[in-house]
């Protein structure tokens, strides 16, 4: 177990926007969540990679209690690809292989190998910010998996993209899961891919987790009808 | 005619004046080449005190999410628009023989220039790379510390990211403080050959009517702010 969570709630300026009575997440699954605009899915990302603190409730990360000061060993095992890549002003190559610099870790061909498995070693001495939006997610994708993270926190990472780099994105996160048994956690407003990827779907309503079951019992047999009406796509408050 | 006294300019003396002083320049005229050396020594020295220290202090206040940040916002645009005759002023009062500073023994020396034009360019430089740091995507940031960033490192990360900004606030400061006259004036004196500066020698020149001298003096400050801003553009690309 990666992740085990209890009673975890976070408030902003007094007010809950998540309160989840139980969250499990396993090694090596890619775990996906859906859910409305403003569920707290975003929320619920900064608090497992650490970058909030909850207001309440317990985050056990392999096993080991996170309190307030997280070691600096354990925040660099988790990453997130945000939905807006935010990219440095350097060139794509050095945006790539950032988070290595961060860690004092020599360059090496494994950078230009995750250039071209994204299909960006064309661009890898251009200026990063000359991109298109595509583009620019990959290079944010190929910057989270080269330092080779013990989990990985996609938030809606294909959101606005086009199919051709929607599957060129999904594709690699496959592989890496696949390769190196990547705890994946994707957000998504994409039903389709969370069939696709995911293990296990979860859907969040309101800072609630109303359900999370294997992904095929989400989709064909949900227990909670509000599930059964997300799916459906029908709106859900 | 009168030292000190301005007479009527004429379009002539004009003329004369440039063609004069195009031959100073090329000439290198050593009392010419005295005052550029001066203007550059003081305004460097004090561009340097105020990088030194309003790089890091204005990051500092750019990153950190203090208390009274308000405060200490309004305190620094105020003094980004001190007039520097004030400055001066106050410098004056200082130095002078039965101020606090007066043992110091600066008054009508370089130094009280330099402490002059630091004071000036100081907040301008804090200002200014504060700015800089807190126009920085919050975004970029958080994305910074989730790729596993030590504080340190967040912080240099945000700073390389207004690095423009922060040579723009530099290139800023030396272009209001070499060009600055009233402060140098007072404190300094203008005293040929130890505390005259470009500024305060065209002042001089102008009202003894020396036009070749004062235009060549100009053409050398406008040429230094030029190539500031020039290597500035450079900088931001777009050059
Ligand atoms: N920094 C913040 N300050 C105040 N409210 C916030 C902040 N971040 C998120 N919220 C609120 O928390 C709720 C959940 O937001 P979020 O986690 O971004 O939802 P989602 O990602 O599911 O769209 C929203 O109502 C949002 O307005
Ligand atoms: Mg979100």
């Amino acid at each position: 177990m990666v992740y085990q969570s209890e009673r975890l709630r976070h408030a902003y300026a007094g007010r809950t926007v998540l309160d989840i009575a139980r969250l499990d997440v396993n090694a090596g699954e890619v775990l996906a969540l859906v859910g409305p605009s403003g569920a707290g899915k975003s929320t619920l990302l900064r608090l497992l990679n650490f970058l909030e603190t909850p207001t309440s409730g317990t985050i056990l990360y392999q096993g080991r209690l996170i309190t307030g000061h997280v070691p600096l060993e354990i925040r660099r095992q988790v990453t997130t690809v945000f939905q807006r890549p935010a990219l440095r002003r350097a060139t794509v190559r050095e945006n790539v292989a950032y988070g290595l610099r961060l860690r004092g870790i020599p360059l090496d061909g494994a950078v230009d190998e995750m250039l071209g498995r994204l299909g960006l070693l064309p661009f890898a001495r251009q200026p990063a910010h000359t991109l298109s939006g595509g583009e620019m997610q990959r290079v944010a994708v190929a910057r989270a998996l080269l330092v080779r993270p013990r989990v990985l926190l996609l938030d809606e990472p294909t959101a606005n993209l086009d199919p051709y780099n929607v599957g060129m994105i999904e594709e690699i996160i496959r592989a890496d899961n696949a390769e190196r048994g990547t705890t994946v956690i994707l957000v998504t407003h994409n039903v389709f891919q969370a069939r696709r990827l995911a293990q296990r779907t979860g859907l969040l309503l309101s800072g609630k987790l109303v359900e999370l079951a294997d992904t095929a019992t989400f989709f064909n047999s949900p227990a909670d009808p509000r599930t059964a009406a997300f799916v459906r796509g029908e709106m859900v408050y | 005619m009168e030292r000190g006294c301005a007479r009527d300019i004429q379009l002539n003396d004009i003329a004369r004046g440039l063609e004069q002083a195009i031959r100073l320049i090329l000439a290198a005229d050593p009392e010419l080449l005295g005052i550029i050396f001066l203007s550059l020594r003081v305004t460097g020295l004090a561009l340097l005190i105020s990088t030194l220290a309003g790089v890091p202090i204005g990051a500092g206040l750019g990153l950190a999410r203090l208390r009274g940040h308000g405060l200490i916002t309004a305190i620094l645009y105020t003094g980004m628009g001190l007039p520097p005759v004030v400055v001066g002023l106050f410098v004056y009062l200082m130095l002078s023989r039965s101020g606090p500073l007066g043992v110091l023994g600066w008054l009508f020396t370089p130094s009280a220039m330099v402490a002059a034009q630091t004071i000036i360019s100081f907040p301008l430089v804090t200002g200014l790379t504060m700015t800089a740091v807190r126009s920085v995507d919050p975004a970029l940031r958080v994305q910074v510390r989730s790729l596993g960033a030590t504080r340190v490192q967040e912080a240099w990360a945000v700073l390389a990211e207004a690095r423009i900004g922060v040579v723009a606030a530099i290139v800023a400061a030396f272009g209001g403080i070499i060009s600055e006259v009233g402060a140098v004036m007072l404190v300094g004196g203008n005293i040929a050959g130890r505390t005259r500066v470009l500024t305060t020698a065209i002042v001089l020149e102008t009202r003894q009517g020396e036009f070749a001298f004062a235009i060549a003096l100009g053409v050398i400050l406008l040429a230094l702010a030029f190539t500031a801003n020039l290597a500035l553009l450079r900088l931001q690309g777009k050059l």
